[in-house]
């Protein structure tokens, strides 16, 4: 094997802060190559992918607007990874979520008030709470794998939601279309910028961060939830519970993804349509990863995902590219993170392995 | 049973066997890998390109072989860039697995973007003369297409693979445990590789089959989690080929029944005949997993966890 | 060295060996000579290099620099199978030995030999036969006792008639009378002609098995000799580089009173699937006493040590007694309030989380003692605070509180593991194989420290595999086998081979006939 790994005597701290941004300089190479096989000139292609979508307040509201529930959800998700409690299921957490939102939305259709939007937000966070806690109820009461439950809900959540919209919640004005009515004003966020659609609920990121962060990095709770991921058998020792880690953890994301669809009904959507995310429960698990499970890490990563989600979008308007570009770029942005993390633990050498003379 | 009942029957079964295939296919394929050692999780992508990789070349007018074999090259080289992170570069599988079938799915849509609406002609079926006729199982066994044929062999196959032969022994000593079996002289890595790609070009078949027979078109997404359930088959087998292919057979009939309940018109939304399949996954993973001991005892001791040499 | 019979080159030699690894020289030049016929010792402590020189000997690691030449020619041995196409045979004692599969498998895959398993299992019987080490192909290695399990590897060796046979080890893992049985193989391997290499860290053994030894220190060879003409105080100084005193331990008999830990009739269902359960286990141990128990590994001490700890939970509370309170049902962290220590077998991965730093390990099991936290959040000023005067009372050699666990030392880290629970005053200690693996300078030092907390009045429970470590620090000694325990003894008033007796599952040697003790020890 030319390629041969000599471990470190030491994790690099250097690394550890230097492979994302080796992950994404190779993602922009590879992009940019991607486009010059397309046929396209590479530099206009990644400018028009990657900067002409923010060069306006209004595009760099949009950012905002989807870096939030990336945000939202990949801080939860992270707590999880850390203490190894992989939940998947946050785009099905996400969709619960905005079904207990809207349903409140809907069901406070004739009440205007200043609680009802709180009300609204409340509902998402405890639907998307109680949809994760069924993985954490058959992980913990049956041993069952939490990333296979997880993610099977994702595609039961879709379809419930489906039902309800082609059904029971179709709106009575609507032509048939399977939509829910669209919220009153009371229900819905108010906006934060006029002339774009950014609104209130962009500030839960960086608070939900925060609170994260002191979880994380402050509170015994967070150390047993380290504890419990890195090695179990210590956390066993400590007499720390792994049941109240998976529940904490599992409800915590999933309650965070559910505020972030009850945001996305009450805000950017304004009712309860079919699909209410492009993805973000999974991208989110991008974002976690690439912002190296630390809460403020995952703001910074969660714009970077939604810049490729703006370029996704202007590519495929710009240059006739498919829009599953967009999943792609995140693709090989997580590859290349999960390649250069190698670097934190060893030292990549190309020589001949062995010098042994005999 | 009137004779239209029996052939209504033999029609569900033979619809039962073609939807089980490709999570025949995909859950053989891993649950080699698994054995080795290595927990996969990308076969959802792996599937997905393997689909679009059958269903662009057979659509390029090259003929079915070459589309199969498509399938499962697809379907391997997503593996060998598993097998590059978490094998050689020793990252996370859980991570890489996920990272593949996020990947798998945005690039397969990526690729297969202008394939969509166009047709191709079904794999056609190959009935065994004679034994096509017989009645009720015989469509279901005899008169089903090449890869169909080929999944009937897979497990067999597999079981003697790993049971009875020598690689098959080799295979699982790695899987049991890795550190043994490098101090015994046994390249670890590339018993994993192997093991790693021929768990993709399976998954690829899968995907091939989806697209060149199920549904004799390409659709974004077209999987629709089967690579998924397919996972689940494999905890649900208990690492054994046989039980692996039993279970996909329970699920071939759960989604031809949810399909064919659908259009019977019974009073259910389709929406919640949909989940059937997805919440029978979760329902027999509760009851398989139920049983802690039983899982430790068969799983391979070494499942998911990294190899360092140490040299 | 030995005068050799004829001019026949020596069966191995390997010069001026040297294998980096990082941040550490594990072999540094060593120079190592086997003749033909010769049982040779490699002797040296923990850490001194041996295994590292016996894995490149054996092909599972490659050397920085150096020579090797077998029966007086130059080899590579690039791989195990290189290795054993040459003749040399290994035994390992860790990592080789496929659990879930059976004799006859792991010979297969042990041997190279592609012959069907059934021609395999006739060849396995006839080797076993041969030097008297029954075997069964058919059985599964999970359902073999240690004992068992090594004669699998020796029979995986002799089956490809080794001209060098390595052993790693052998006996760490034997009863004395098992010990004894296999030198008697061994010899029988001397007189057909085979060479051995014996590594090991007891003196006395090697002294009546081998007729030649290199001594490793630090990376070194520390010297070369004839042990049968050395004694084991001179061997000892070769090895550890200094002379060593054993702990004293002050004949106090512990006061009459009543017990501080009781175990009563503990049984216990086992959770991995090759454990063993444990079957109505008793004890008491009594303030100012150290308790020891023995056995061989696997016989479930592992077991009772996590129901000790609260990490297994018992059926019944009264089970388990603290001062007389009923803890049974209770987990490690009330355990802990009840005033209960505990230092676990595995310090690397249970003791300790390898990549923290000794600061956060603390948290581990002194957060509430030490008071390290307020309303949830952690002080983690007290914290270091407590790492430093850790580090300093129990001479640790750490870069800090902020070094982390994995950076340290076996021995270094035990010391520390140990510091942390007695700083906490524990009123019952608990401690598994204090000294496994741990340099004979740390060893000391945790038996005092032991001593010293017992002497304050503390009770103290050690489990070990190594009986001249309960001999030199326990007051009373009994045995475990198969789940069972065996009733106590006092130290002095029993022998080395009475306790090998009842390690082998002899448990009616003098009247207390019905088995392992039912009722609390006196």
């Amino acid at each position: 094997m030319p390629l041969r790994l000599e471990a470190r005597a030491e994790p690099s701290r250097a690394m550890v802060f230097a492979a994302p941004v080796i992950a994404i300089a190779a993602t922009l190479c590879l992009g940019g190559i991607l486009f010059a096989a397309l046929g396209f000139d590479p530099f206009t292609a990644l400018a028009a992918f990657f900067i002409e979508p923010v060069s306006t307040v209004y595009g760099l509201s949009e950012l905002l607007l989807k870096a939030t529930p990336l945000a939202l959800i990949g801080v939860g998700l992270a707590l999880g990874f850390r203490g190894n409690v992989w939940n998947i299921g946050a785009e099905g957490q996400l969709i619960i979520g905005a079904v207990a939102g809207g349903g409140m939305a809907l069901a406070l259709y004739d009440v205007s008030g200043l609680w009802v939007m709180p009300c609204v937000l409340a509902a998402g966070v405890a639907g998307g709470a109680a949809y994760a806690a069924v993985p954490a109820l058959l992980r913990t009461r049956f041993h069952a794998n939490e990333i296979l439950t997880s993610l099977m809900l994702n595609y039961v959540a879709t379809l419930f939601l489906g039902w309800l919209v082609h059904g029971p919640w179709r709106s009575p004005e609507g032509y048939n279309f399977p939509e829910s009515r669209m919220f009153t004003d009371s229900a819905l966020l108010p906006l934060l910028v006029e002339g774009t659609r950014l609104h209130v609920g962009v500030l839960f990121a960086p608070l939900a961060a925060f609170a994260t962060w002191v979880i994380v990095s402050r509170s015994f709770l967070g150390f047993q939830i380290k504890v419990i991921g890195m090695t179990p058998a210590a956390g066993s020792f400590a007499g720390f519970g792994p049941r109240r880690v998976i529940w904490f953890t599992l409800m915590f994301g999933g309650g965070l993804a559910g505020l972030a669809g009850a945001m996305e009904v009450a805000g950017p959507i304004g009712q309860l349509v079919p699909i209410v995310s492009p993805g973000y429960g999974y991208t989110a698990i991008i974002a976690a990863f690439l912002g190296r499970l630390h809460p403020f890490g995952i703001l910074l990563s969660s714009l970077l995902l939604a810049l490729i989600y703006l370029g996704g979008d202007a590519a495929q308007i710009a240059l006739a590219v498919p829009f599953a570009v967009t999943q792609v770029f995140q693709g090989m942005v997580l590859f290349f993170l999960l390649a250069a993390d190698v670097l934190i633990r060893y030292r990549v050498r190309f020589d001949a392995p062995r010098s042994v003379a005999s | 049973m009137s004779d239209a009942e029996l052939i209504t029957l033999s029609a569900i079964l033979a619809a039962m066997v073609r939807a089980a295939t490709p999570l025949a296919f995909a859950a053989l394929g891993e649950l080699v890998t698994e054995r080795a050692g290595v927990l996969n999780l990308g076969l959802e992508g792996m599937m997905l390109m393997g689909a679009v990789a059958a269903f662009g070349t057979a659509h390029a007018g090259w003929g079915y072989a070459p589309a199969i074999a498509a399938g499962a090259a697809a379907g391997a080289a997503m593996a060998a860039l598993f097998g590059l992170l978490a094998l050689t570069l020793r990252a996370n599988q859980v991570a890489c697995g996920l990272a593949l079938s996020i990947f798998g799915v945005g690039l397969s849509a990526f690729l297969g973007k202008s394939l969509i609406g166009s047709p191709v002609t079904a794999l056609p079926a190959l009935p065994v003369p004679g034994l096509a006729e017989i009645p009720v199982i015989g469509a279901a066994l005899f008169d089903q297409d090449i890869l169909v044929y080929a999944s009937f062999l897979a497990a067999p196959a597999l079981h003697w693979f790993l049971f009875k032969s020598r690689r098959g022994l080799i295979l699982r000593a790695v899987g049991e445990n890795h550190d043994a079996a490098h101090a015994i002289g046994y390249g670890v890595l590339r018993v994993r590789y192997a093991a790693v790609l021929f768990g993709g070009a399976m998954s690829g078949l899968a995907g091939a089959y989806l697209s060149l027979a199920y549904t004799p078109m390409w659709v974004e997404n077209m999987s629709s989690g089967r690579g998924w359930i397919a996972l689940a088959l494999v905890v649900f087998a208990t690492w054994r080929p046989s039980r692996a292919i039993l279970g996909a057979y329970l699920f071939g009939g759960v989604t031809i029944l949810q399909l064919h309940a659908q259009s019977w018109g019974i009073g259910v939304p389709s929406q919640a005949l949909a989940m059937l399949p997805y919440l029978a996954t979760v329902a027999v993973l509760v009851l398989i997993s139920r049983d802690e001991t039983k899982i430790k005892l068969n799983a391979p001791a070494c499942l998911g966890k990294v190899f360092h040499s140490g040299r | 060295m030995t005068v050799s019979v004829s001019a026949a080159p020596p069966r191995l030699v390997m010069r001026g060996i040297v294998k980096r690894f990082p941040g550490c020289l594990a072999n540094d030049g060593i120079d190592l000579v086997v003749e033909a016929g010769q049982c040779h010792a490699l002797l040296g402590e923990n850490g001194a290099g041996k295994s590292t020189l016996v894995k490149i000997a054996s092909g599972v690691l490659s050397a920085d620099a150096g020579e090797i030449f077998w029966e007086g020619a130059p080899a590579a041995i690039g791989s195990p199978a290189a290795a054993r196409a040459l003749g040399i045979g290994m035994v390992f004692q860790h990592f080789s030995l496929f659990e879930s599969m059976t004799v006859a498998e792991n010979v297969a895959l042990g041997t190279g030999d592609p012959s069907p398993l059934p021609a395999l299992a006739a060849r396995i019987a006839e080797v076993s036969a041969r030097y008297g080490l029954a075997l069964d192909p058919q059985r599964r290695i999970a359902d073999l006792s240690v004992g068992e399990r090594q004669r699998v590897e020796i029979v995986r060796a002799l089956l490809q008639d080794p001209k060098l046979l390595i052993m790693d080890e052998p006996t760490s893992v034997l009863t004395p009378q098992e010990a004894q049985s296999l030198f008697g193989v061994l010899r029988r391997l001397v007189a057909e002609g085979r060479s051995i290499l014996y590594i090991s860290h007891k003196l006395a053994e090697i002294r009546i098995l081998c007729t030649a030894a290199t001594v490793l220190r630090g990376g070194r060879v520390a010297g070369t000799c004839d042990p049968r003409e050395e004694t084991a105080a001179s061997l000892g100084r070769m090895m550890i580089g200094a002379d060593f005193a054993p702990p004293a331990r002050a004949a106090a008999a512990p006061a009459p009173g009543e017990p501080r830990l009781v175990v009563d009739r503990l049984s216990m269902a086992p959770e991995m699937p090759f454990a063993p359960a444990l079957d109505a286990v008793s004890l008491a141990v009594h303030p100012g006493e150290i308790f020891g128990i023995a056995g061989v590994a696997g016989n479930g001490q592992a077991e009772l040590l996590r129901a000790l700890s609260g990490e297994s939970l018992a059926a019944v509370a009264e089970a388990v007694r603290i001062d007389g309170v009923a803890v049974g049902h209770l987990g490690p962290r009330r355990r802990r309030a009840c005033g209960m220590g505990f230092v676990p077998e595995e310090r690397l991965g249970r003791g300790a989380v390898p990549d923290m730093s000794l600061a956060d390990n603390t948290l581990l099991s002194a957060s509430r003692s030490e008071g390290m936290l307020s309303r949830g959040l952690i002080r983690f000023a007290r914290a270091r605070q407590f790492a430093e005067t850790v580090i300093g009372t129990f001479h640790v050699a750490a870069a800090g509180p902020d070094a982390a666990a994995r950076s340290l030392s076996g021995g270094n880290l035990q010391k520390f593991i140990v510091g942390r629970e007695i700083l906490q005053k524990p009123r019952l200690l608990i401690v598994g194989q204090p000294t496994w693996g741990v340099d004979a300078g740390a060893a000391a030092a945790i038996h005092r420290d032991l001593i010293a907390l017992a002497q304050e009045g503390a009770a103290v429970l050690v489990v070990s595999q190594d009986l001249d470590e309960l001999f030199s620090i326990c007051d009373r000694i009994a045995v475990m086998c198969q789940g069972r325990l065996s009733a106590a003894r006092p130290v002095r008033a029993t022998t080395v081979e009475e306790v090998g007796m009842l390690m082998g599952g002899v448990f009616h040697l003098d009247g207390t006939a019905e088995g392992p003790g039912h009722a609390p020890a006196p």
